[in-house]
């Protein structure tokens, strides 16, 4: 069966509360409203002839200009080879969503990177919390608004421009070899210039 | 060649300083074992480096799992906040004397990575690192030149200048008082 047909059996069980089917650019979406996309899994899920009982993947994309967080879920049937891409709309400032999770049980953790991520509430989530970043991180960062923390447990995330540094270190070290053998005293006349260059490459690689 | 500690003017307690130093050190550096800390595509290399055509075990530089055992730390991979601490604790867990060689841009200076907000900005922001070896990832041949730069860092040592630390003040150590 192709997406058209997966889409208008959607449509024939759920009316209005499936869109249309977006051009298939990549893979043609349709847009759910959210209160109902559980009922709409389950019935992808369990219906004979549809049965896409695979999530291959639950992600999240932040518009914030459009002010919406929307969740996508590219479903996917092993049994008769078709699949197609759900998407729900989220409110940007509060995104909470029922979780799918009782449909299948591989989205507890794509719900939970999403929620690690962009911040996305799940209700009826068994266990949610963070799974990539530590525990104790502060913010959601694939949000487009993230600003950088600055570091972790005081690790700080500012690296010099290496140019900057290594010319530093050399003043440094040239500085701490100039005390252990003073030079000697310069001849009166302007004589021949310096003998070491800016850039004396160190010891080690 | 690379002077780590400069001749001071200890005391002399042991006899031809120089050739027990030199023998020291040889047996030392031909068998710096490193603790496996692979941690992405450097890990690859890394075990590549150990493999037949460039061999890293022939210069007596065995893996190992625990740091315990662990003479130096090759960090070969991108290293993560979350990371980097484990590092620093693995780096902890190792007697000295010890080395670290940063393997590859990330482990260095957090490489290609480094505008993400999870990457620390290299190794040498938790553990103090010896040498540095730039490529992504470096060769084989790369890694086996840093690893004679660590032993280049090891023959210069002087032990005869080294003192057992100090005694902590107010602590009685009982070595067992016979009476």
């Amino acid at each position: 069966m192709t997406t058209d047909g997966i889409h208008e059996r959607l449509k024939a069980v759920f009316g209005d509360d499936v869109g249309p089917l977006s051009e298939a650019k990549m893979d043609a979406f349709a847009l759910v409203k959210k209160e109902r996309i559980v009922e709409v899994c389950r019935f992808l899920k369990t219906e004979p002839g549809l049965e896409l009982e695979f999530l291959e993947d639950e992600t999240a994309v932040d518009w914030p200009k459009r002010n919406v967080i929307e969740i996508v879920y590219h479903l996917l049937s092993y049994r008769h080879r078709h699949g197609i891409v759900l998407k729900v709309e989220l409110d940007r400032a509060a995104p909470v969503i029922t979780t799918v999770e009782t449909v299948w049980k591989t989205a507890n953790w794509f719900e939970r990177e999403i929620y690690d991520l962009f911040g996305v509430d799940f209700t009826g989530h068994p266990d949610l919390r963070r799974l990539l970043l530590p525990d104790d991180w502060v913010g959601h960062p694939l949000r487009k608004d993230y600003q950088d923390a600055g570091g972790w447990h005081g690790i700080s995330s500012f690296r010099e421009n290496p140019l900057v540094e290594l010319r530093r270190l050399d003043e440094v070290r040239r500085a701490e070899a100039a005390k252990l053998n003073p030079p000697p005293p310069p001849s009166p006349p302007p004589a021949a210039p310096p003998a070491a260059g800016p850039a004396v490459p160190p010891a080690k690689a | 060649m690379t002077a780590r500690n400069d001749p001071g003017t200890g005391d002399v307690t042991l006899f031809h300083t120089s050739q027990l130093d030199h023998l020291i050190n040889m047996a030392r550096e031909n068998s710096l074992w490193y603790l496996l800390f692979g941690l992405a595509c450097c890990g690859i290399e890394l075990i590549q480096t150990g493999g037949p055509r460039a061999d890293l075990m022939r210069f007596g530089a065995i893996p190992r799992a625990s740091p315990r055992q662990a003479d130096f730390m090759i960090v070969a991979g991108t290293l993560t906040y979350k990371m980097a601490e484990r590092a620093k604790l693995l780096y902890d867990q190792m007697s000295e004397p010890k080395y670290v060689i940063s393997m590859g841009s990330c482990a260095n200076c957090g490489g290609l990575f480094q505008a993400a907000y999870s990457v620390c900005k290299g190794v040498d922001k938790v553990v103090p690192v010896d040498v540095y070896v730039p490529g992504c990832p470096p060769r084989p041949e790369a890694l086996t030149e840093g690893l004679l730069r660590l032993q280049e860092i090891v023959r210069a040592e002087k032990w005869g200048l080294k003192r057992r630390p100090p005694k902590p003040e107010g602590v009685e150590i009982d070595r067992g008082a016979t009476t």
